[in-house]
């Protein structure tokens, strides 16, 4: 009798701590979305990322645990004092609880700091450096859809394992290539491969023939490009016309959107091998939302903006559940359970901020492999999860 | 060995100095555009890059919209850009004359910012891709590498825009006038000759020479709207090493910086953006009016 | 009067100011605003245009962020480094520099500034794209925390006002009016006897200096250095505030820096945010067409013509 009445005691406080708590600040949840809108990103991210939160907010209704929900967006430039300028203004004025995309790694660090401060969620879709969920990670900050780690993982051992042992790099000149770079070398050569040399080239580049041709004198079996955006596509292009491809030698683009591929053509992009966290045309599930994406959007959509959406649903869906907005119920709330939608199955936040879920390691089809417009990828594998990212126990994170 | 030169085999470095040198003649025809231009306007014309992009972009419009192959875009799309280039002086710069020519540097750096901007509102910052024209596609082994006849193409056509540059300059009534022009534009119009007319037709030659290069590069590099972004303050170092308003001079470097900045990709891949910026300082410092310019 | 109408005016608003707006878009406000009157000193008032001033802020930017993180140096002595940085800099750079003139001395400037920038995608300690993140603000005097905004503003725009006094006091002193003789006409200032090159050289090195304390505090107002301070855009974006405000005023550059902030900072957001570009560069092209004195040198000559 009496420990039923301790327990509902307990219960009592609970349910009392729980609506203290089960307030939303300022009855609004608003999500600050910063995007690369007009630069070299804006095709992967940008406009498309916008629509991809909006749509996120719309399918819940527009209000959750009874408030309405808002977005704000800016253009971040790819610049780090802007995203930090805006991020904190946001956070100290406009009263926003989360912020959302952020592509190019030096804007999520730049809004990870802010966010430490602040004590506000961060939702990365956009960057990707393994340093966020490792040395710079932040108890509110959660990587979503991919990772420099992930590539390498899905890409590297995938062709080492189909014969593609010996590796030369091409690799921009910056923070981003130099980490891809080490992460795949350190896949390859776990893998019993070998890497032969690398070349730094400046970022951007705009003639990668000479990049290409050492690549080719170095006889490596794999050019691993360990760049991204408009190097990638040109490096691409320059190891087509140079025969490098039909001289026996593969191409592995280590970091490659839909994107990028719709922009060069299947006609030069055929049978690249690259990793994806989303393919639009998977099952009917990514196939419905998908095609959603495109009538609004006029294009098919990258795993950056699905990666948007399924990380902004998420996150209001932690809210409806909690009925709150405070930042370390929410978290809790997200780490307690796998997100399960058209773009994660099964896919589980830990405590470092990766977000674990299966990657797909896909090759590009060719012209006459390609049934209609997008029709892109063969997947050839799925990655699971834990195999993509490693382990919890890996994680430099200091917080994990 | 000894038959390594610094560590490189030969062959390599042949391979490398032969790209540079495709790079160069490339640097050759929009420097060239850039040096008319500054001879006859004084104008440091930093719209050169994205009427570059303009040009790449034509050819591939027309090549979509219209159905135009490569050969016709290579004649059709200068003529378009270089046209657009003419009412841009027209309207626009023509209404600087008499003031500081950093004005016009300024004018030109707005513009490229509004046709960029543009231009990814239009088409997306990941650009259109553009195939390799049909006749020009394969290569040859020549030993120490493998050529793609349209690098070889993208050479011959260079020198030959530069060959015909030079002729007109040097050789035809026109070019005299144009000379004279750089030299006493007021004593021109005294004997009568249009010289405002003058000024819009060379400023639109130096702009259809950029869109001429736009157009080679586009079956190699992706077509897209920042193309040219970066490519500008490289073009323009090769002018001022050459000397500004130098014919010669623009040819000449442009072909010499493509060789550096080969090198500098086999031997330190890092520094070869920024080569040409050294390059370009040591001889400011020590040769102020450029390598072939007359006085600074 | 009318003139120090204004500045007293222009004062009250912006000790006003943190009140209404912002505080730290203000603050970004007073950076560029300190980093386009200090390259106005060598445009407006010596007739040279730098194409190169951001290796200098971004470059102040980095060895303060460095000099305060990893050096554990006090703020204010983490500013002054960087501001000495730019200095040590700008000498280097206006030595070789200084003897060109008009397109040559912009190309030289930009050669020198590219190399700047090559070195800090390259060196370890600005690091690369990702940039220096998490610098902190520190404590001013070891007392007042800068972490507060207020504080923070209020220290800023101490720092703006006394470099902006320094700049108005070089400008109306006897050097500066040397230099404006020399930018009206060389030759006879080397007539007159004056040692040209050297007059140039200081004001270019002053000019640096200044552009590196505008750098060095926002790196501490942000709490972050980043190549977008040294990348050549940032020379072109100066040249276009102080133009925007009028070249060879005083006032001019930082009511340019004020509008273009501003500008950034509407538009970043709202449904034109992906036309960002695009309405700088239209803004350019009208400023150039018919607003080449700026703000408020075409105030100034309506001022004089009405009254």
């Amino acid at each position: 009798m009496k420990t039923l009445k301790t327990l509902a005691l307990g219960a009592s406080t609970l349910a009392m701590a729980a609506s203290a708590s089960a307030e939303i600040s300022d009855g609004v949840v608003k999500i600050g979305l910063l995007t690369d809108m007009s630069g070299t990103y804006s095709d992967l991210a940008g406009p498309g990322a916008v629509e991809a939160a909006k749509m996120a907010i719309e399918d819940i209704g527009g209000t959750v645990a009874g408030v309405p929900v808002e977005l704000v967006t800016a253009d971040h430039q790819n610049k780090a004092d802007i995203a930090a300028n805006k991020a904190r203004e946001w956070g100290e004025n406009e009263q926003v609880d989360a912020f959302a995309e952020l592509v190019t790694t030096s804007t999520a660090m730049a809004v990870f700091e802010i966010a430490k401060q602040q004590n506000k969620v961060v939702l990365v879709s956009g960057a990707a450096s393994s340093p966020l969920t490792n040395d710079a990670c932040i108890p509110s900050g959660i990587h979503y859809t991919y990772s420099t780690t992930a590539l390498a993982n899905g890409t590297g051992k995938a062709v080492v394992a189909e014969g593609g042992d010996t590796w030369y790099f091409l690799t921009a000149d910056y923070a981003f290539g130099q980490a891809l770079e080490a992460d795949v070398t350190k896949v390859v050569e776990a893998a019993g491969g070998k890497v032969l040399g690398s070349i730094r080239h400046p970022f951007p580049a705009s003639d990668f023939s000479s990049f290409v041709l050492q690549a080719q004198g170095s006889g490596a079996k794999v050019i691993g490009l360990a760049n991204a955006g408009a190097d990638t596509t040109n490096a691409i292009k320059a190891a087509n016309e140079f025969g490098l491809v039909a001289a026996g030698q593969s191409l592995a683009a280590l970091l490659m959107f839909i994107t990028d591929v719709h922009a060069l053509g299947l006609e030069t992009a055929q049978g690249i091998q690259l990793t994806t966290g989303f393919y639009w045309d998977m099952d009917d599930e990514t196939r419905a939302w998908s095609e959603k994406f495109m009538e609004r959007t006029g294009s098919m959509p990258s795993m950056v903006q699905a990666g948007v959406y399924s990380s902004v649903s998420f996150y209001l869906k932690a809210i409806e559940a909690t009925g709150s907005d405070d930042t370390d119920t929410v978290m809790e709330w997200m780490r307690d359970r796998p997100i399960d939608d058209f773009f994660a199955k099964g896919g589980v936040i830990r405590s470092d901020g990766r977000m674990v879920h299966d990657m797909y390691l896909a090759r590009v089809k060719s012209p006459a492999e390609s049934k209609g417009p997008w029709d892109y990828y063969d997947i050839v594998r799925t990655i699971p999860g834990e195999e993509a990212y490693g382990t919890l126990e890996e994680s430099t994170c200091p917080t994990k | 060995m000894l038959t390594d030169l610094l560590g490189f085999p030969p062959q390599v470095l042949f391979g490398q100095l032969l790209l540079g040198l495709i790079n160069g003649a490339f640097y050759a025809v929009l420097s060239l555009g850039l040096a008319v231009i500054f001879g006859l306007l004084n104008i440091v014309n930093f719209a050169h890059g994205a009427l570059y992009m303009l040009g790449a972009f034509s050819a591939w419009g027309l090549a979509t919209f219209l159905g135009l192959n490569y050969w016709a875009a290579l004649i059709v799309a200068p003529v378009l850009v270089g046209g657009f280039g003419m009412l841009i002086e027209r309207f626009l710069l023509r209404r600087l004359a008499g003031v500081d020519h950093l004005y016009g540097l300024l004018l030109t750096f707005g513009l490229a910012l509004v046709i960029e901007g543009v231009f990814i509102k239009l088409f997306g910052a990941s650009g259109q891709p553009y195939p390799t024209p049909k006749a020009l596609t394969g290569g040859i082994n020549l030993g120490f590498m493998f050529l793609p006849w349209y690098r070889g193409w993208v050479v011959v056509a260079s020198l030959i825009a530069c060959g015909v540059t030079w002729y007109i300059f040097e050789r035809t009534k026109i070019g005299a006038y144009l000379r004279a022009g750089t030299e006493n534009p007021k004593l021109l119009q005294a004997f009568g000759v249009n010289v405002p007319l003058l000024t819009t037709l060379a400023y639109g030659y130096g702009v259809g020479l950029a869109a001429f290069a736009g157009v080679l590069a586009a079956p190699i590099t992706q077509v897209s709207p920042l193309m040219g972004s970066n490519l500008i303050i490289v073009v323009f170092a090769v002018v001022v090493i050459g000397g500004m308003g130098s014919i010669m001079g623009a040819v000449v470097t442009g072909l010499g910086m493509g060789l550096i900045e080969g090198l500098t990709k086999v031997y330190w891949p890092e520094a070869s953006a920024t080569v040409i910026f050294f390059v370009m300082a040591i001889v400011l410092v020590l040769r102020p009016a450029g390598l072939f310019g007359r006085t600074a | 009067m009318t003139t120090k109408l204004g500045y007293a005016a222009a004062l009250l608003l912006l000790i006003a100011a943190p009140f209404f707006v912002y505080p730290v878009l203000l603050m970004k406000f007073l950076c560029f605003a300190l980093f386009a009157c200090a390259f106005n000193l060598i445009l407006g008032f010596g007739g040279l245009l730098s194409f190169g001033h951001a290796a200098f802020f971004g470059g102040a930017a980095y060895v303060a962020g460095h000099a305060i993180k990893v050096w554990g140096l006090p703020t204010e002595l983490g500013i002054l480094a960087g501001a000495a940085a730019a200095g040590v800099m700008g000498l280097a750079a206006g030595m070789l520099a200084i003897r060109r003139q008009g397109i040559y001395f912009a190309m030289i400037t930009l050669a020198l500034a590219q190399m700047a920038y090559f070195l800090f995608i390259s060196a370890p300690f600005t690091g690369g794209e990702n940039g220096l993140q998490g610098v902190p603000r520190g404590r001013l005097l070891g007392m007042i925390d800068l972490q507060d905004n207020m504080a923070m503003y209020y220290f800023t725009l101490a720092i703006f006002l006394a470099a902006f006094w320094l700049i108005a006091r070089t400008v109306h002193s006897p050097f500066g009016q040397v230099l404006r003789a020399i930018r009206d006409n060389e030759p006879r200032a080397v007539s007159l006897g004056y040692d040209v090159e050297r007059y140039k050289l200081q004001a270019f090195v002053l000019s640096a200096t200044l552009a590196g304390l505008a750098g060095a505090l926002k790196t501490v107002v942000f709490q972050l250095a980043s190549l977008t301070d040294a990348h050549w855009h940032m020379s072109g974006e100066v040249v276009l505030m102080t133009l925007l405000g009028g070249v060879g005023t005083i006032a001019g550059p930082a009511v340019g820096a004020g509008i273009i902030v501003a500008l950034q900072n509407l538009l970043a957001s709202g449904p034109l945010s992906a036309w960002v570009p695009v309405v700088l560069g239209v803004i350019f092209v009208i400023c150039v067409l018919s607003f080449r004195r700026g703000v408020i040198g075409e105030l100034r000559a309506f001022l004089q013509k009405s009254f």
